[in-house]
């Protein structure tokens, strides 16, 4: 006899969901130090400082991430003889991914800022990381709230790639749950509003920052 | 001894001379107006005074010492010479108040209090201790301008720099920025003033000087300059600039 979709099967859906948010703080707090330091790099004034950011950033961004999984999962007990598990796995593969955009997102706001902004602060006798931190940084944060949200919005979707290797996320269970009850028209519409309900509130959050940050400093917004 | 000596300055950006032999003493005290038309380098001139532009040849000595364009040497020149901009460059994200403190904490390495005590009267000075709060795009382009100078004076610097600082302005504006410079230069500072405003070079500068093709072209007292210009470059550029004659501005 087939279950039913009843609480039980909707606990275990929450129990998923846990870890597509786990799996997804992981991915954007490890990409984001990682990230600020790609960003850095590839506004560097050195090179092979920029050389080394802009080719890790076209490896990341140049393959899917499903293939970047499969070389954490599969590729590293091979190229270094260390078994990982699947949390291991799929931290590192998501973080390395997340930091190459962030990275990138950041970097273009960094950039976006006007060069008189970096003399004026210079002028001031700071420093390049104290024009960085105390001048540009700010700045770029207020235009990368609108990117870095859509991007955290598509790496909390992208998350269910993780299921490809055995881990269960909100997709998996997803998945699990239709082969128990064989209900695809009730589950997979609340995997999906159980989605929406992750990554709505974040793009609410982002709008109503920007509106605070602008409100105070005295920016008018077109409606 | 001159605060600042400039000696054979060169600057090219690519095979665009802009800069070529400038050399120029400005006494503690002096006001100093340069003028000219756009692309006669009087804008490189001021940035590679406060080392935003390296010269590529020439010396450059600010209170008796040679400067190089080392990251020390730029530091401690930038902790004696303010510059003032045109189109203000005041940082949007901070109050009036952090605009001007940001400096002498985190460049001078100032205690917070003592900065903002430091702020405080030089915002005063500009008529603005009651914008203290407020945000650069909260005022206007006068009050925002004056907000430049207020964050340079507060470094309590020897030079003051001021690059074409009226110029983005509009007209109802000018006067009171006008009136802030000349009351600073009233008190001693060491100005060096690129601008297009004749009623201030006439009314306080002590020396002015016409740039043409990236060299001083002509220097002297703005009444001796401005009656008698001895070459036919200047005559022509107070000829466009004053149709009028002199005595209108």
């Amino acid at each position: 006899m087939n279950r039913n979709f009843a609480l039980p099967e909707f606990v275990f859906l929450l129990q998923g969901l846990r870890w597509t948010l786990l799996l997804s703080c992981i991915a954007f707090f490890g990409g984001s130090i990682l990230g600020l330091a790609i960003a850095t790099l590839r506004i560097s004034p050195i090179l092979p400082a920029r050389w080394l950011a802009v080719g890790y950033i076209q490896l990341f961004q140049g393959t899917p991430v499903l293939m970047q999984l499969f070389v954490t999962y599969y590729g590293l007990p091979v190229l270094l003889g260390v078994q990982v598990d699947a949390w291991t796995a799929v931290s590192l593969a998501f973080t390395l991914y997340s930091a190459a955009f962030m990275g990138e997102i950041w970097r273009g706001s960094i950039q976006a800022i006007p060069r008189p902004q970096w003399e004026a602060a210079a002028c001031l006798s700071l420093g390049f990381f104290k024009q960085l931190w105390y001048v540009i940084l700010p700045q770029a944060t207020r235009i990368s709230i609108a990117p870095t949200v859509g991007f955290i919005v598509q790496l909390i979707k992208n998350t269910s790639i993780a299921s490809i290797i055995g881990f269960v996320e909100l997709s998996r269970a997803g998945q699990l749950m239709t082969s128990a009850t064989f209900k695809p028209m009730i589950v997979y519409p609340v995997v999906a509003a159980l989605y929406f309900v992750l990554c709505w509130p974040l793009s609410l959050l982002s709008q109503m920052i920007e509106r605070r940050i602008d409100a105070t400093i005295g920016i008018k917004r077109h409606m | 001894m001159p605060l600042l000596a400039l000696k054979d300055i060169c600057k090219k950006f690519g095979t665009n001379v802009v800069l070529n032999d400038v050399s120029l003493d400005v006494e503690p005290g002096e006001v100093v107006a340069i003028i000219g038309r756009s692309g006669s380098g009087k804008s490189t001139l001021l940035r590679c005074i406060n080392g935003l532009e390296i010269a590529d040849r020439g010396t450059i000595e600010f209170g008796g010492k040679a400067f190089r364009p080392t990251r020390s040497h730029l530091k401690a020149l930038r902790r004696e010479t303010g510059i003032v901009f045109q189109s203000y460059n005041l940082f949007p994200h901070l109050s009036v108040e952090r605009n001007v403190t940001l400096g002498l904490t985190a460049g001078k390495g100032l205690p917070l209090m003592e900065a903002k005590r430091l702020a405080r009267d030089s915002l005063s000075r500009v008529g603005l201790e009651d914008k203290i709060g407020s945000y650069p795009m909260q005022l206007s382009g006068g009050q925002q301008q004056r907000v430049a100078i207020a964050r340079a004076l507060a470094m309590q610097p020897r030079l003051i720099l001021c690059d074409e600082i009226t110029s983005a302005l509009d007209p109802e504006l000018i006067d009171e920025v006008i009136k802030v410079l000349e009351q600073v230069a009233n008190n001693g500072m060491t100005m060096i003033l690129v601008t297009h405003e004749m009623r201030f070079a006439q009314r306080s500068a002590d020396t002015v000087v016409f740039m043409h093709k990236g060299q001083v072209w002509e220097k002297g007292p703005p009444k001796t300059l401005f009656a008698a210009p001895a070459t036919a470059e200047l005559a022509s550029f107070i000829d466009a600039i004053l149709p009028l004659g002199v005595d209108a501005v």
